[in-house]
């Protein structure tokens, strides 16, 4: 692996250059626990992607890096060994409760 | 600046696609075998598949002055059925020596089965035995950590040599333990899925160029076949070099591809 290769921004001009376009993710993001809360259901417990998400959201801050890393491992499926069978072709992005 | 976008799916998109890439500065493309959203009902299906890789899309792509390259397979999503994909697998060898072919790909896992693992060692077999090299497909979302180690071990284990293997859609959870084990590795960069264009510089950034490469992997879904030119304006507008864009959309993807003497990026 070769060396990082720092970013020429300063964080006044990434700042500059980002915030709005992230102010509008995390505005979405809100938004969308706001639609969940509306949302009817007869589940008493958030769905597994749902709670998956909610602790994601805890990682972001925690105030430790690397927070893209840990939340793609906190989405992943840590099993070790092959399936079985294939259940379907798709993903759910998040592990079910079964993996 | 001229560029090569080293994974896209010619057959899903138009052929206004081709000519906007040109604009943008594309001159060479490789494809690898995929799914094409439903299953093939039988093995001529995938015999009418590759000749449309080795024949038709190199024709339309010489259209816009872009060179067309394939990789071909049966891909991971339609070798549960161990059988038919062995099936498949056995008219292969009759395309190997079309002009355009630069190996066997995208192989890999989808759902991390037995029998999609059974396909891939398989492929890897015959990767080895005609001395070809390898583009591999890693799954999606939840299933990719898991399924690049089993990738990454079952490579091993064929005996391939790492240099003659790219490791395809890493994200920042795989990219370090990819590079780490002596394989390339590859972003693949999506609008909802894999890497945006900002993350993919943000790999960069923290890992280095060496051996990493970037992608549109432009498809049938939600795919941007001009993901690779946004993503060079991306590190344009961080300030980056231009010998850095240079080397991650030109020299790396060359320096892998060339390792195939079918591989010829421009006339020049």
């Amino acid at each position: 692996m070769s060396d990082p290769i720092p970013c020429p921004m300063t964080l006044e001009e990434m700042t500059d250059a980002y915030f709005l376009d992230h102010r509008a993710k995390m505005i979405d993001i809100a938004a969308f626990l706001d639609r969940l809360d509306r949302a009817q259901s007869d589940q008493t417990d958030d769905d597994f992607r749902i709670k998956a998400f909610r602790e994601c959201l805890q990682l972001l801050i925690d105030g430790r890096s690397d927070r893209a890393r840990r939340i793609l491992e906190k989405l992943s499926d840590h099993s070790t060994e092959p399936l079985d069978q294939a259940p379907m072709k798709g993903a759910m992005g998040a592990p079910p409760p079964s993996a | 600046m001229r560029y090569i976008d080293p994974h896209i799916h010619m057959v899903s998109r138009t052929t206004d696609d081709y000519q906007r890439m040109a604009l943008a500065g594309c001159v060479a493309i490789t494809e690898p075998a995929f799914w094409a959203g439903f299953d093939r009902s039988s093995p001529q299906g995938f015999y009418d598949y590759y000749r449309q890789l080795t024949e038709t899309e190199p024709a339309r792509a010489r259209t816009y002055g872009i060179r067309h390259h394939c990789w071909l397979c049966v891909n991971p999503k339609e070798a549960e059925d161990a059988g038919f994909a062995r099936e498949v697998m056995s008219i292969i060898p009759e395309f190997m020596d079309q002009p355009n072919v630069l190996g066997i790909g995208e192989i890999g896992l989808n759902k991390n089965s037995k029998n999609e693992l059974l396909i891939l060692e398989a492929h890897l077999d015959l990767a080895r035995r005609t001395d070809q090299l390898v583009l591999v497909h890693t799954p999606h979302l939840e299933d990719k950590l898991k399924g690049t180690i089993l990738i990454m071990d079952a490579v091993r284990n064929a005996g391939l040599d790492p240099e003659r293997v790219l490791i395809d859609h890493v994200e920042e959870h795989t990219v370090s333990a990819v590079l780490d084990q002596g394989f390339w590795a590859g972003m693949t960069l999506y609008p909802e899925t894999k890497c945006t264009p900002q993350r993919a510089v943000d790999i960069l950034e923290t890992y280095g160029t060496e051996r990493l490469w970037m992608n549109s992997a432009g498809d049938w879904g939600p795919s941007d076949p001009l993901a690779v030119p946004k993503a060079r304006v991306e590190m344009q507008r961080r300030g980056h070099s231009l010998d850095m864009i240079q080397t991650v959309t030109w020299d790396n993807p060359m320096t892998f591809l060339s390792r195939s003497p079918n591989f010829r990026a421009s006339d020049d």
